[in-house]
């Protein structure tokens, strides 16, 4: 049983749910015990970094400090979405290499009863987890249900390889680990050439017209090679590819279907279990015919629940919204 | 976008503070890493771009209030939940900048939610009081308290 310490960053809670559930679901599989960071915080993204420096480091050292207490044996301390991996990982690294700010840090986390020495933990990304540690050879031998005649899209996005100031990995702009991965999972992977290219990041939200382009861009690669469907590692490129390609297919009028699911979810497909476990129908853009051309079957959505009649005769209070998980008034 | 990068970095060269602060570049960079990656002088671009933005809005100068908005909005519900609040930023940001786009961003909300991919309330963390102590002193340190 190999462990390690987790730090899952707030998307995963929620907008990258089926990321955590596939993770959990394959974890046991592979030996991997993982132990949540206790009461971390969010890694401010790119956006604190905008606005504070100092801070911005504070507020990745807290969850740095907090792994550092809980090191026992492993000191490696994983994450599974891009952005908070490299937060985690400059914060290290310029506190190693920058004394001021080492000491700056150190001193606004002294307030908080906490300490962080640099390297104290090693922060990695979940694929480089599966990649070195687990190994292509143990992934290969748990594979029960091969993705035969399924063609992937491996897509990286940016900041698992960039800029990577702890060279992890083989290349900034044309990385195999995920590719590799995929092979031997059995599927049919193609050689995307926008694997490393940006998915907008949080531009949809800043300047939509300049995000779609950027969503255009991919999706249109992947669609070029007759992608079943992109597989990503990272939070922000899955919700951007995956909930704004209906925007971006109005904006451009075209009529895009690319499914863009996440690699745990494919490794959970390939070790026999069922999308429903893997999260698979959460996604915008149905998996569901691609899937079937390797002989899994998603279950259609559940059907909309009739909706609440509201008699007005007898209610005096305001109208309220209905929410999806109220339940029917009789 | 107001200028190129390699025009953003000669005007830095010639001095221009006021006119690259002003700029809206900056605020196009979606922290990709590709220029850091290819630069032969390994120059820390995206870093830099970071810093234009703070200084930007320590100093009040530019134009289009969009994007410094949405960081500082990030960043407030950072401080008040420990954890970001997808919802509450996003309503609070089309309201702000984008109302046209509200329903078209309340559609999305909606999908989101019936995908159980979004939470209504915010997640709060216990040590809030801890962090908002820490976050404090850094800004002390940062000179910006």
């Amino acid at each position: 049983m190999s462990r390690y310490l987790f730090y899952p960053g707030c998307s995963l809670q929620r907008s990258a749910r089926p990321y955590l559930d596939s993770l959990n679901a394959i974890s046991a599989d592979l030996d991997l015990e993982i132990e949540d960071v206790n009461d971390w915080n969010c890694c401010g993204a790119t956006e604190y970094g905008s606005v504070y420096r100092v801070p911005a480091h504070a507020l990745v050292g807290r969850n740095l400090a907090l792994a550092q207490q809980q090191v026992n044996g492993s000191k490696t301390l994983m994450a599974a979405c891009s952005a908070c991996y490299l937060n985690l990982v400059k914060t290290n690294y310029f506190m190693r290499e920058d004394i001021r700010l080492r000491t700056n840090v150190n001193d606004a986390l002294g307030v908080g009863g906490l300490h962080y020495d640099p390297d104290a933990v090693v922060v990695r990304h979940l694929l480089d987890i599966f990649y070195n540690d687990i190994g292509l050879e143990e992934i290969q031998a748990r594979v029960v249900r091969p993705l035969k005649g399924l063609r992937v899209a491996p897509y990286y996005g940016c900041m698992i390889v960039r800029p990577d100031p702890e060279h992890r990995f083989d290349n900034p702009e044309y990385p195999q680990a995920l590719d590799k991965l995929l092979k031997v999972l059995g599927a049919e992977v193609i050689d995307f050439p926008l694997k490393t290219h940006c998915c907008s990041g949080h531009m949809t939200q800043i300047s939509p017209e300049v995000a779609y382009e950027l969503i255009r861009r991919l999706v249109d690669g992947a669609d070029q090679y007759r992608t079943d469907i992109m597989v990503t590692l990272c939070p922000m490129c899955q919700l951007n590819l995956d909930a704004y390609q209906g925007d971006m297919n109005q904006h451009f009028k075209t009529n895009y279907h690319v499914p863009v699911l996440y690699f745990t979810q494919l490794i959970g497909l390939a070790f026999g279990y069922e999308p429903l476990e893997l999260g698979i129908g959460r996604e915008f853009i149905a998996a569901r015919e691609a899937l079937a051309k390797i002989g899994v079957e998603v279950p259609e959505p559940a059907e909309a629940k009739p909706r609440r009649k509201r008699s007005r005769k007898d209610d005096p209070s305001l109208p309220m919204p209905i929410m999806p998980d109220d339940e029917e008034v009789a | 976008m107001d200028h190129t990068p390699r025009q953003l970095f000669a005007m830095i060269r010639a001095g221009m503070e006021k006119e690259v602060l002003a700029s809206n570049a900056p605020w196009y960079c979606v922290s990709c890493y590709f220029c850091m990656a290819r630069c032969p002088q390994e120059i820390h671009i995206t870093d830099i771009m970071y810093t234009l933005k703070r200084m930007a809005i320590e100093n009040g100068h530019y134009e289009d209030a969009t994007a410094p908005d949405l960081s500082k909005s990030f960043v407030g519900q950072v401080e008040n939940y420990g954890r970001s609040f997808e919802l509450g930023l996003a309503t609070r940001h089309y309201l702000r900048h984008m109302p046209s786009k509200l329903f078209k961003s309340a559609q999305m909300g909606m999908g989101m939610l019936s995908r159980e991919r979004l939470d209504l309330s915010p997640n709060r963390i216990e040590g809030t009081k801890q962090l908002q102590s820490i976050l404090q002193r850094a800004k002390e340190l940062e000179g910006v308290a």
